[in-house]
């Protein structure tokens, strides 16, 4: 149920974004979904890729901060009040939302959104209980 | 416009001739205290045995060093005659008691009239400090100073800019006393707010606690409309009033030779160097009590002038403090050491030793921003964690040190490390004709 994130520190300089990405390119890992929060100093750019432990090792190697997160990729149906269903659903059980950002690709006719909670488990349980579908990591890293 | 026209003027024999005496009386009180009498005894130096002040070489030099780890052995009086304890800073963040007797504090009070002569300043004059008071030596070494003097003085002591504004257009004082990047803050401000210092009774300032130069001198005197002045001090010797530029001339400050005894050394060989040249002051006290200082290196570099100064004081001047000897920064007029910003970082769970300082001067005020290694054990991929970290890094220099930092967040080992020692600091300031 839980997907596999990795996030980078990026310190607020040119080229370091360019640098991830050439060396995720070189080594064969490709990215599934990203986001990049920033603020004046430094930024964190998160992604999933299709080759988690790779992706990581190589990073850390080459002398990246890297860290872990457990996120949920959550099929939202691609529809006015699709996303804001999913939003209420999690607001009603006081479920934080710490961060979110969507799949580049569809999953048949519907969105993919990748969301991190404060907590995890409780968000998952309520969000099956509530008949909205979850993707497992396999299904997301392939998609 | 002299406050002590007999001493300030002696000739120069006179002047050497009070020095010994005085060098003696010293070296004698001194061998009271744990700390001379081994030193002295270990360099088989009695007060006799200094014939002419050149004598003063046979004893060793005293080090910050040492007043940190044995201050308290430095004390020549029983503790019970201590009326005044003030703090010099140390490279350690753990303030060094500097104790006054209540004759130290009659001298100092003494010294800081002469300052406030020296620049014109006189009974019926309005004086507003805005050095800080308290364990700083600069606000009560002023305060006292201006009240031997006779005049009247406000103590504002520092901030509250916009207040310090109104208090100078509503009580009309004739000198500012602070530090120089404050004295041009203030201008920044008033002219904000609308006023504008010409228009306003000051005439004369005095600044100091931090090194500044001659372009920033002309850009205070255009800016405030006063004659702006040097002064130079430092906790460990008495606090502000070693040395002070006169009105007269300004350039170089007299030194109270009649009870400051100052040589130039090489930093490096610590070999005395000739009248003139460059090098780290080293001052012996002449008539302190409580705790007399032999051969302190102050670790300020300058140079020392005994040509004779038109203002007729026979007092040698030293020039503007053309930098340190060491590696303490002088940020707003608070001395901070790297190392006890290191001292901050390595109790912060997960935060890298490796840092660095960035000195900077945003419009005329200094700016210290500390640039800290970001690892695996302290990332987290929520911006609200990491700011919070910044945060509280941030929260603790300011505790320990006093002094208003930014904490920037850097990825790991992107701080220069040149031969396994880190670059620590990198001051702007000085590459921006701002400081000496």
């Amino acid at each position: 149920m839980k997907v596999e994130q990795i996030s980078v520190f990026l310190e607020n300089k040119a080229g370091r974004l360019a640098e991830v990405t050439r060396c995720l390119g070189e080594a064969g890992i490709n990215i599934r979904a990203l986001s990049l929060a920033d603020t004046t100093d430094f930024g964190i750019l998160r992604l999933i890729v299709d080759k988690y432990d790779a992706a990581r090792e190589m990073l850390k190697a080459k002398g990246f901060t890297v860290g872990k997160t457990e996120v949920v990729a959550i099929e939202v149906p691609d529809n006015p009040g699709g996303l804001a269903q999913v939003l209420a659903t999690l607001a009603q059980a006081g479920i934080n939302v710490e961060y979110m950002y969507a799949f580049v690709q569809h999953s048949g006719k519907n969105a993919v959104i990748i969301f991190r909670f404060d907590n995890l488990d409780e968000a998952i349980s309520l969000l099956q209980k509530a008949g909205i579908h979850i993707y497992q990591g396999e299904e997301v890293y392939k998609l | 416009m002299y406050w002590d026209p007999a001493l300030e003027t002696l000739s120069p024999s006179q002047l050497q001739e009070l020095q010994l005496a005085r060098l003696k009386e010293t070296v004698a009180r001194a061998a009271r205290s744990p700390f001379y009498r081994e030193r002295l005894a270990a360099a088989g130096v009695t007060p006799a045995d200094l014939h002419s002040l050149e004598d003063i070489r046979k004893i060793p030099l005293t080090a910050k060093d040492d007043l940190r780890a044995r201050g308290k052995e430095m004390l020549t009086v029983p503790m019970t005659e201590l009326v005044r304890l003030h703090a010099s800073s140390g490279t350690t963040g753990k303030p060094t008691p500097v104790g006054y007797t209540a004759r130290d504090l009659e001298t100092w009070g003494e010294l800081m009239a002469r300052v406030l002569a020296a620049a014109g300043l006189h009974r019926g004059d309005i004086v507003h400090v805005a050095y800080g008071y308290g364990l700083f030596t600069g606000g009560l070494g002023f305060h006292y100073g201006v009240e031997r003097l006779g005049a009247a003085v406000i103590p504002v002591s520092g901030g509250q800019t916009r207040r310090q504004i109104m208090l100078i257009q509503d009580f009309a004082p004739n000198a500012l006393c602070c530090t120089p990047s404050f004295a041009l803050y203030l201008a920044e401000v008033g002219q904000q707010m609308g006023v504008n210092f010409k228009d306003t009774s000051l005439r004369v300032g005095i600044f100091g606690a931090e090194p500044w130069s001659e372009a920033m001198r002309q850009e205070i005197e255009a800016r405030l409309g006063v004659d702006a002045l040097d002064i130079y001090g430092l906790s460990e010797i008495m606090g502000p009033g070693v040395g002070i530029e006169c009105l007269q001339a300004k350039a170089g400050l007299h030194l109270f030779e009649d009870h400051f005894l100052p040589e130039i050394i090489d930093p490096v060989t610590l070999e005395r160097l000739p009248p003139g040249e460059t090098g780290e002051l080293v001052i012996t006290t002449l008539t302190k009590e409580a705790f007399p200082l032999i051969r302190y290196r102050t670790r300020d570099v300058t140079s020392l002038d005994y040509a004779p100064c038109r203002c007729g004081r026979s007092h040698a001047r030293m020039s503007r403090i053309k930098g340190r000897s060491d590696d303490m920064l002088i940020i707003r007029g608070v001395n901070v050491f790297p190392s006890q910003i290191e001292s901050v970082l390595v109790d912060v769970p997960g935060v890298s030793p490796h840092y660095q300082l960035i000195v900077d001067r945003e419009g005329h005020l200094d700016t210290l921003e500390v640039a800290v290694e970001v690892d695996d054990t302290v990332f987290s991929d929520e911006v609200k964690q990491l700011q919070k970290l910044a945060k509280t890094i941030e929260g603790r220099i300011k505790d320990y040190l006093t002094v208003s930092v930014k904490v920037r967040l850097v990825e790991p080992r992107t701080i220069p490390r040149s031969e396994g020692k880190a670059q620590r600091v990198i001051d702007r300031r000085q590459q921006q004709g701002g400081k000496p």
